[in-house]
Formats: C-alpha cells, structure tokens, sequence
C-alpha cells in the first residue's frame, strides 16, 4: 500500500519534490518563502542532534533531494518547542512542516525504521484510535515488550517502583489491561476519524 | 579698517563669577591682554550685556573683541558681531566645567581662566574682519554631465527650485542606463512586480522644461574657474564646441557593467545563451517588442530553465574583479526571474547567490519572487559549461555543503556589478604643466585645474566623498557627484542621490555668489592670502590642498581660486615659509596665543600641555565633555585649529621652545575610511607629525613631546581619558628643559 503510494507520488511529480512537498505536506507550501538565515536551526535546542536543521530540510527540498529528506530522521527529532516558529522572520510553520514532512514519509513508506518517535507515534494512534481514549496501561506494555520478552522485563524491573507509587496512589489502574474505558460513542467516533483521513487524502491528492 | 580699539567683556554668569575670581581676569585682560577697554558682566549673553558690548563697537569705535565666557560653539547668535573681530576664552566648558569645584583645584582653576583670557586678548589683536572674496562670481545655472535617470531628475529637480540647467550627454539620446531597461524594479507599494521605468515620462518632462537645455552627442572638452564663475566647453560629436558658463556642476555619469568577457569560466562568451544582466534587458525588449516569450538565444528554442549567477565577478576576494558589492544586482535578477515566471509559472528559475542584498523595500520584492516560485539556491557557482544549446551550471551549495549541478539551462544570465564612469585616475597619470593644458578623451570633466582633469576617487574608481557627513561633496567645491558613479547603488537610490546633489549644487553657486566658503565652513568669508614676495615656489600648498583650489601661473607662482577654497588652511599648515594666512586665522593668531600662556619654571610642578584641537570632532567633543562635567588636568591649554591639516609645524617648535612640556594634536580618523571634514588635513597632518621626531632630537627632546591622537566627536569620555594620561606622560618625563630660555 506504502509503496504504491509512493510509486504513484514518484509518477506524479517526477522530479518536482518542492511542488509535491507544497501539495502534499501540511503547511508545505511555505517550504519556498525560507530565505536561509539559519535562526531555526540556531534556535533548535535539538540543534546539534539531528542530521539535517529544518534550514537544511528546506534547501534539500528545493534542491529536489527526495529520499534523503523522506528518509531523513531529522524531522522525527522535533519535540514541537516552537522556538523556531517563534524566531523565524519570514514566520514559517516550521514545527508543523517537520511533522508534516515526517507523517508523509511515514506515510509514502520511506521513513526510517525503528525511529523511536516513529514507533511510538504509531503505538500512540493505533491505542488511542481504539476507543476515544488512551489505554495507558496497554501503550506502557506494548512499548517495553515492542524488542521482545527479555527486553521488556528489563524496563519492566526498572520502572517497578514507579510503577508500585502509581498504583498505591489509583493514578493507574492494572484492570486497564482488559480493555478500561472510551468515549460513550465509540463506533461514531470511529466513522469521524475515518471521515477526516478521507477528507485529508483526498486533499493530498492520494484519492480522488 | 581705522584705528584697532580692543574691549574685553568677562562674564560672571553660569556659575563663573561663584568659581573664578573675575576681578583678576579683568586685570589680567587690563595689565596683561593690554585691552583698552574691559569690563565685567552679570550675565553677559543677556540682552543688557549683548546691548553693551553693542554699544561700545557702535560709541567706543571698538573694532576687537575678546569675551571671557562659555565656549566660542555657544551662544553663538547673542555673540554675533559682524563688524568686528572677536576671540572668544572658553571658562565655562573648557574650564569651570571641566575642573573639580574643590579648594585644592581652585588656584591651578584660576590659572586656568587667566591663561584663557591672555590668549583671547593676544589673539584677537592679531585678527581682521574678513571682506569676504573679492573674486566671487554669482551664476546660478547649473551644469549637469550625463543624461541618465541621476541627470535627469538633477535638472528637474533644480529647476523646481526655480533654477536654469544644461544637462550634456554623451550619447545620442537621454535614459541613460534605466533607458536601456524593460522594466525596473519597483518602487512604490506593494512591491511585487516589476514597473515601468518611467524614462520615457521624464524625457519628455525633461524636453517640456524651459529651465532645461539639453545637449546630445556632446561632452565636456574643458572645464575652467571655481564654483559661480565655471567655464565649460561643451564638444558636439558633429563638430563644433560652445563656451558656456555655469555656477556649478552635477556629474551624473553613471556606470558600465563590468566586463563579462573576463568571466569565460562563467560561459560568456562561448555559448549566446550565457548573458549579462544587460543582455537579458535586450532579450525582454526584443521578445516584448514581438510580442512573444523570451527564446533561447543559440536558436530560438523555448525556454525552460533559467540560472541567475549572483556576484558575477564581484565580491571577489582573489583580486581578479571587483571587490565590492553592487547593491542592486539581487534585486535586478529577482525582477528578471520575474520576466519568465509571470509570462509563464511553469519555467524554472534558480536564482545561485551568496548573500542575498536587498536594500530598501526589497525584502517585498524577494519575497514576492519566492512566493512566486522562483527557486533561491545559496550557493557559489564554480562554472557554467555550454553543451549545445544547453548550459550545466556547477556550484558549491554553501547550505548542504556539497557540490552540485543544474543540467539542462537554456539560459544563464551573470550579474555582474557596476564600473563606475570616473573618468581619469588622477593619481596615476601625469598632470600637464602650466600652459601646457591639453584635453584627455578619457576624461569626463577635462579640469583645467592644476590637480588633475577629473575628480579625485577614493576607492575602485569611485569618486572621493566625505561618507558619513557629506556624501555629495566631492574633494572639488561647486562639483557634485550622484548616482552610481559616486558608490554602487540602484535606481531608486540615484534617485534620491540626484535630488541631494542638485541642492547641494544650487547650495554652492548661491555661497559662491556672495563670497563664502562651501561646507563644512559654509558662510566663512576668510579665504587664504599669499605673500606671494616670500614664496619660494615649492608647490607644498598646490600639491596639498585636498581640493585642487590652487593653480600655479606661468611664473610657478600658486594661484589661488577662493570659490574653490574650503577654508580648511591645509595651505597655511603646509607652507615652510608661513606666507599662507586668513584674515581670522593665521600662523599669527594661533602663534601669539600659545605664546601668550604663562608657562610656570620648572621647580613649580605645573607643567604645561598645549593642545591643538580640531574645531570639527575634537574641539565639541572636549566641550561636551565639560558639559558632563568629565574633569581633565589643569594643566593643558587648548586652541581650537580648523583642521588639523592647518597646524604649521612652527606653533610645535615655538611652543616647546616657550617651555611648554608637551603638544597634544587632536584631529579626526584618516586612512581609507577618514573622518575628516577636509579628507586629508588629518591624514597630512598626521604625516608631518611622523617627521618632527628630528626636530625634537635637535631641539634636545624626547619624542613622547609631541603626540598625535585620533579624536571623534562622540569621544566625550575617552577625550578626557586621553588628556589625563598624557599628562601623566609627561609627569614622568619630566619638566621641559627648555623653561626659562624663551
């Protein structure tokens, strides 16, 4: 399905990636306005961590470098502190185009594999899709189990106190586990979720 | 002028009489100054004390006047008497203010106060009343050289301030550069697209003008006289020349764009689809002229992509080309992406820079192209290589770090910077001899002056202004220079270039016309008087007067031009035999006053420090700083010099020989980014300062006796930083050991 995407994307806009990032991404098409001053990645306090300052991601979208932007694990290291939406001085989104531009490389398949952020992301919107309602219990679970049994008893052993003060405290209830509790109407709330991705793909360009 | 009278007024105001025993400075006026008539006054700057001083020139027939008060910069309109000559001691700032109000400070205080008064006195005795310029001429039309947008609006300008201009230019039509344009950048709001140039409205507003004349085909085959009374021949390419006459001169002559040739790296010239910037105006009016899209120039083929290489053989640090940045060629190839993208969004435009500049309201216009989809790549191209009818741009992206290549360009356009239209260096060819003057086809003026045919230029061929303070001046009076040819700018910025030159030239012509100095001593009717009996010929004042007002006539003897003067005595301070002086300022009247300081002998442990202050930068700053009652020792003694270009070496070798114990100079910054209200005074100054270290070797004295220091106006603390560590010096040094011979 990924893939296909991307074979169709590719097909579209052959070596055009700046006009698909614009019609694509969220908030994609300020991708152009960026006059390189440098502020954001200045600005980032992540700034030394990543591969590539949003300043970078722009340049290498404009420059048509495709696979190294969607593969890119860049994006994925934003922890949405808006300073650089703050200091930009041509005022772009640039918190909201990073996780546009990772939420399409996830999407057209490229994003790297076993990112961190990614894998939560994904743990986070399949759980919370379910019922309306993040499981806390089963998103803990499901993260310290996701690299196996021998791993997840480890963060399991590690966390134990953390986890004892919680219960002893009912800020965690360990009957979670067999399901817990969701919004009252949780098959509409369902349709509504179903309804905006459809809205949104079709607004991307993935559907008619 | 009859009879000399001298009167002294010492004022008692602003807390003078409170600090100073004023009695004493009127004695010390009386017994010392020799002032036949003095008197002391409550509040002297007041209507009653400005009403007596008034009285006693009109009863008394007083003639010189010293006023013991504030400094000579203040109060300048109460204390303004034309009829006569006047010297002013500076006891408020240069004293009251500037020393501590203790009992310890206050005899060294007085002593202050009284050496102020003595050299008023003496001064004041040795000054007249300038006549003002005998020679003045009062013609008040204007020349304008070049016929470009800067000439044009210049003469429109001028004659919307009611006066006659001349515009000459060199080719057959006016527009100059911008006439050459499809469209221009914008200027108004929203500044989005590119405008039209507006050229063919001015030219007809320009021919429609009965204040305006307008020559074509025609240059200047000889330029003579001063400002008020400038003598032009005016060569017409059909043959012929006309003598006409002007007031003064708008030297409008533009720029050429840097020769592309000398950039074959970049493809010009290998291939027709490289251009410069020019090249791609050609296409725009061509393709808009047949009302069809830009082609690709090799064969006519569609357009599909375009790279603009920015700083084209400028900003290069390799020395190879241009230096410097020309302001207006960013801007310039955002409008010309804007050609391409707004007949047609679908074809590419990369535009490869290092720095993008925008001035003025460009940051509209680069955001307008980005939003139109016109590609900003920061980058600098290595090579531009044709393949058939398609160029490969290679560059360094400077983002990414990493080379990288644009295949497949129908058309690249280089720009390149602007040259300016200067005419002759003068400092590298040889000047004619006096009555040997022939014409230079290279040179835009054709000065008869002694200095050179063209303007003097400060850096790349620009002509040389004073930056910060007075930028359409150049270093000669009644010339102005605007637009491109006096720094790079675009169009917009000649504009509003031409506008400030043509009142500056309107300015010039009128002083001219009644006798007085241009700027920055603008209104001063002194100009310099030669002894011409004393002269021996050694051409120090033509060769050094920094605006070419000096000629030589046949008999080698230097000639002087007034209007041309600036009034700055860089003449005086150069000539060995001092025959140079104004009638208010001369070797004399600075000489008498240095002389007129009681200088205490050497077992007194009150040294004496003269320093000589540059009226402009030093002088204020000094003021300002007694004003914020920054105190400094008692033990200097300052006189305010025109520019430190005037200061004759004599006044140092007197002074030291009156047993003072050191001279401080005060002038402003020089070298390539001077400060200098008269260019060079500081930096000439400074040069005859590196050579008085023989002098004092001579003379038995340590070299620290003597020290130069560069002083800005906004320099109020450090002035008085710099003062006290000097005299600091000179405790160590010790006293003179010249004391007592004088």
């Amino acid at each position: 399905m990924a893939s296909d995407l991307n074979a169709q994307a590719l097909a579209r806009y052959r070596n055009d990636f700046l006009r698909e990032v614009e019609e694509r991404v969220d908030e994609g098409e300020w991708v152009k306005m960026c006059m390189q001053c440098g502020v954001c990645a200045g600005s980032c306090p992540f700034g030394p961590h990543w591969e590539h300052s949003p300043q970078k991601l722009f340049m290498m979208i404009r420059a048509g470098k495709r696979d190294e932007v969607l593969q890119s694990d860049s994006m994925w290291m934003c922890t949405s502190c808006y300073n650089c939406v703050v200091r930009c001085p041509r005022k772009l989104p640039i918190t909201t185009i990073m996780h546009g531009i990772a939420t399409y490389a996830h999407r057209l398949g490229l994003a790297p594999k076993r990112q961190p952020t990614r894998d939560f992301s994904v743990v986070f919107w399949e759980n919370f899709t379910r019922n309306g309602r993040a499981n806390e219990m089963r998103l803990m679970l499901r993260l310290w189990f996701k690299d196996g049994i021998g791993a997840g008893i480890k963060k399991a052993l590690a966390m134990k106190n953390v986890g004892l003060g919680m219960l002893r405290t009912r800020r965690m209830s360990p009957f979670e586990i067999f399901g817990g509790h969701g919004v009252k109407d949780v098959k509409g709330f369902q349709a509504m979720i179903r309804k905006a991705q459809e809205i949104e793909d079709r607004r991307r360009g993935f559907t008619k | 002028m009859a009879e000399m009278k001298t009167a002294a007024y010492v004022c008692q105001g602003c807390g003078l009489g409170e600090r100073l025993s004023t009695r004493q400075l009127a004695q010390v006026a009386q017994k010392e100054g020799k002032m036949a008539l003095v008197r002391e006054h409550g509040f002297l700057c007041s209507e009653a004390g400005v009403q007596s001083i008034r009285d006693d020139i009109e009863k008394e027939a007083v003639t010189h006047v010293a006023i013991a008060a504030c400094s000579r910069r203040a109060k300048t309109e109460a204390f303004s008497f034309p009829t006569v000559a006047m010297s002013r001691a500076n006891l408020r700032e240069g004293v009251i203010w500037s020393q501590p109000d203790t009992d310890a400070a206050r005899e060294t205080t007085q002593e202050m106060a009284d050496d102020y008064v003595r050299m008023a006195c003496a001064e004041v005795k040795k000054m007249k009343v300038p006549a003002g310029n005998p020679d003045a001429a009062h013609n008040t039309r204007l020349l304008v050289v070049g016929g470009g947008i800067s000439g044009m609006t210049a003469a429109l300008e001028a004659s919307k301030a009611g006066y006659r201009v001349m515009i000459v230019e060199k080719t057959g039509t006016l527009g100059g550069w911008t006439g050459t344009l499809w469209k221009r950048t914008p200027a108004h709001e929203p500044f989005e697209a590119p405008a039209d140039t507006g050229v063919a409205a001015m030219i007809q507003a320009v021919q429609a003008d009965a204040n305006i004349e307008v020559r074509v085909g025609s240059t200047i085959a000889r330029t003579s006289g001063a400002p008020g009374r400038f003598s032009v021949e005016i060569a017409a390419e059909s043959g012929g020349t006309a003598t006409e006459a002007f007031g003064a001169i708008v030297q409008a002559t533009g720029f050429s764009p840097y020769d592309a040739t000398k950039l074959p790296e970049l493809g010009f010239g290998r291939t027709p689809n490289v251009l410069d910037q020019a090249g791609l105006e050609r296409l725009a009016r061509e393709a808009a002229a047949g009302s069809t899209p830009i082609r690709r120039p090799s064969d006519g083929g569609e357009v599909k992509t375009v790279v603009f290489v920015q700083c084209a053989g400028q900003r290069d640090a390799s020395g190879v080309h241009l230096p410097y940045c020309s302001g207006h060629c960013c801007a310039t190839s955002i409008k010309q992406a804007m050609y391409f993208k707004d007949a047609n969004p679908a074809i590419d435009t990369v535009v490869v820079y290092t720095d993008l500049r925008v001035p003025g309201n460009g940051e509209d216009f680069y955001r307008s192209g980005q939003s139109k989809g016109v590609t900003f790549t920061k980058g600098k191209v290595a090579a531009v290589e044709p393949t058939g009818n398609a160029c490969t741009v290679r560059f360094r992206d400077l983002i990414l770090d990493e080379d990288a290549t644009i295949e497949n360009a129908d058309i690249v356009v280089l720009a390149t910077g602007q040259v300016p239209n200067s005419g002759v260096d003068i400092e590298k060819v040889a000047q004619n001899e006096p009555g040997e003057w022939q014409s230079d086809p290279g040179s835009v003026l054709n000065l008869a002056y002694r200095q050179g045919k063209d303007l003097p230029m400060l850096r790349h061929g620009f002509s040389d202004s004073h930056f910060i303070c007075f930028p359409y001046e150049t270093r000669r009076t009644g010339i102005y220079t605007a637009g491109p040819v006096r720094r790079p700018m675009d169009i917009t910025q000649a504009v509003e270039d031409a506008t400030g030159a043509a009142l500056k030239a309107i300015q010039a012509a009128e002083n001219a016309g009644l006798g007085r100095a241009a700027h920055p001593r603008s209104g001063d009717l002194s100009y310099p008087m030669v002894r011409l009996d004393g002269c021996t010929q050694c051409k120090r004042c033509t060769v050094e007067c920094p605006f070419g007002a000096i000629d030589e006539d046949e008999k080698r003897y230097p000639l002087f031009n007034e209007s041309r003067c600036r009034r700055c005595g860089t003449c005086m301070g150069a000539c060995p035999v001092r025959v140079i002086s104004f009638e208010n300022y001369s070797v004399d009247t600075v000489g008498a006053q240095l002389k007129a300081v009681d200088v205490p002998d050497e077992f007194s442990e009150k040294p004496r420090i003269l320093v000589l202050a540059c009226e402009n930068d030093a002088y204020p700053a000094l003021d300002m700083a007694g004003m914020a009652r920054r105190h400094y020792s008692a033990f200097v003694r300052i006189i305010p010099v025109r520019c430190l270009g005037s200061v004759n070496t004599i006044w140092l070798s007197d002074a030291l020989n009156s047993g003072y114990d050191g001279v401080m100079l005060m002038g402003c910054k020089h070298g390539d980014d001077y400060q200098c209200h008269f260019v060079k005074g500081s930096e000439l100054a400074n040069y005859r300062m590196s050579k008085i270290d023989d002098t004092l070797k001579q003379m038995a004295l340590e070299p620290e006796r003597v020290a130069t220091c560069e002083v800005a106006i906004t320099d109020t603390e450090r002035v008085a930083r710099l003062i006290d560590e000097y005299a600091a010096k000179i405790n160590e040094l010790g006293m003179s050991p010249l004391k007592g011979f004088a």
